[in-house]
């Protein structure tokens, strides 16, 4: 009995932990998004809440917290507070199957534990499509509860975006998954060990680059920002399927959708670019350092990660928004066919020329 | 491992996973409930009605909606069923060779014979 308080207890640290870093990567990366953007465009960005401005998310959740959540006439008062929190939910729990550094096993108390996952389950990959799908709900329905016709407008857009490039995703993981053997997300990094050639975006037999290419798209388009957020394009739809949102609420639509972007980089990461292998064997701890080398696992796979988040910025900086009936073709006719070819060709060569 | 120790190395698996998702509700509940508390309430008549441009709204916001809407949804139903029966594939894919490679190619034969059916039709055109 001792040891099942110990095993919950550890897994409730280790999912506080978890869920308080994405969260505070979450602070951090509003400010840097208005702090890069800014720089962008040769300006400085916030810089009056604290020095440089690094309070500044600190005093926007604040100022959101305390503020009146407003339910407009004629909204369908449950589905307008349920949707908020479906959007954030599944953003969040997708989290539970990221292997965050090396999968070590250390026992603590007498207790088998994986300090850097929260759960080695063999459908990861899954786990983590059939959650994040369910957001998509929580947008749709905060549209249609909300009593407006710009948010009925917005729902009803991103609804059909997400589920367009939600199936590309599908297709471009699955090139990957082939190679690797695995749905397990910790299975599939032990796979890339080594040097950066063995990291699945570059390996032999087919490189899925092409799956890569394909995957960051979509993803940037399934998380709803720019140059494919349409669902909320404020020069027409004023702010989309959160128009009539306002104090908490509003703020879990936005932290929905930057734990989301958060999620898809350590997808990405995860999938593509090894997790958290270093490019070369030499670049992590080794030799009388070895007992380290998880250290220098959890700074590769930060170091990565961040690399996508940076990328979300830097698209948005530069790119100007799709119209709708591009954004749909270029789903299904371009983006389809790509990762569908991507498939076959992998199938064919995996089959010439087996992996080890 | 015995059976019932598979079984209940499932379980703590999964049993993390289903502590997760009732953390994050929990989180998610609490946080509105804690906002709900401490906000002010001020209702009026002018500032609960539904945005629009400033002017009264006229007519019902719940219109009818293009019928494309429901087209782009069926397609992803169909496909989507398509690609989830991709994956158990792709993973035993070295263990079951050359009929495995040839079945799925078959496979997704037919579901490029669907997908030209749908282009052709011109159910991928959003205008």
């Amino acid at each position: 009995m001792v040891e099942v308080g110990i095993k919950i207890g550890l897994s409730i640290t280790q999912i506080a932990v978890v869920m308080g870093v994405v969260l505070l990567t979450v602070m951090f990366l509003t400010l840097a998004e208005r702090k890069v953007i800014g720089w962008m465009q040769d300006r400085m960005g916030p810089m009056e809440v604290g020095p440089y401005g690094i309070l500044q998310p600190i005093a926007d959740g604040l100022k959101l917290f305390f503020k009146e959540d407003i339910v407009p006439a004629g909204a369908n008062k449950f589905l307008f507070s349920l949707a908020p929190i479906l959007a954030l939910v599944p953003a969040l729990i997708g989290f539970a199957v990221i292997p965050f550094g090396p999968n070590l096993t250390v026992e603590i108390f007498g207790v088998q534990f994986q300090p850097f996952v929260i759960s080695d389950i063999n459908i990861g990959i899954l786990y983590i499509l059939a959650f994040t799908s369910i957001g998509a709900y929580g947008v749709i329905l905060g549209g249609w509860a909300s009593n407006s016709k710009y948010s009925l407008l917005g729902g009803l857009r991103a609804a059909a975006q997400v589920i367009s490039y939600e199936l590309n995703v599908g297709l471009a993981i699955v090139g990957v998954i082939l190679l690797a053997g695995s749905l397990s997300l910790v299975k599939i990094t032990e796979a890339q060990s080594g040097w950066f050639w063995n990291w699945f975006i570059f390996a032999p037999p087919f490189p899925q680059l092409f799956a890569f290419v394909v995957y960051v798209i979509s993803s940037v388009a399934e998380t709803n920002r720019m140059p494919f957020d349409l669902p909320e394009a404020e020069s027409e739809l004023v702010a989309g399927f959160f128009t009539e949102y306002s104090g908490m609420r509003f703020a879990f639509f936005f932290l929905a959708e930057y734990a989301n972007m958060i999620l898809v980089s350590c997808i990405a990461a995860t999938l593509f670019l090894g997790g958290w292998n270093a490019p070369a064997p030499f670049l992590q701890f080794h030799g009388s350092w070895a007992n380290l080398a998880w250290a220098s696992g959890v700074f590769w796979f930060t170091v990565k990660v961040y690399f996508f988040l940076f990328l979300f910025f830097w698209l948005r900086a530069t790119l100007p928004r799709l119209r709708y009936d591009q954004l749909m073709r270029f789903g299904w006719k371009v983006m389809l066919p790509i990762a569908l070819g991507n498939i076959l060709i992998t199938a064919i060569a995996a089959y010439l020329f087996p992996r080890g | 491992m015995s059976g019932a120790e598979l079984l209940l190395d499932y379980l703590t698996r999964y049993f993390s996973v289903v502590l997760f998702i009732v953390i994050a509700l929990g989180f998610g509940v609490v946080t509105l409930l804690a906002s709900h508390l401490v906000q002010p309430k001020f209702p009026e008549t002018e500032k609960l009605s539904p945005y629009e441009c400033g002017s009264e709204p006229f007519s019902d916001a719940r219109m009818p909606f293009p019928v494309r809407y429901y087209i782009f949804a069926m397609l992803f139903v169909i496909f989507d069923i398509e690609v989830i029966f991709l994956y158990p594939w792709a993973v035993v894919f070295d263990k079951i060779g050359l009929i495995g490679l040839v079945e799925m190619l078959v496979f997704i034969g037919l579901f490029l014979v669907a997908y030209v059916y749908a282009w052709k039709k011109g159910a991928l055109e959003w205008d």
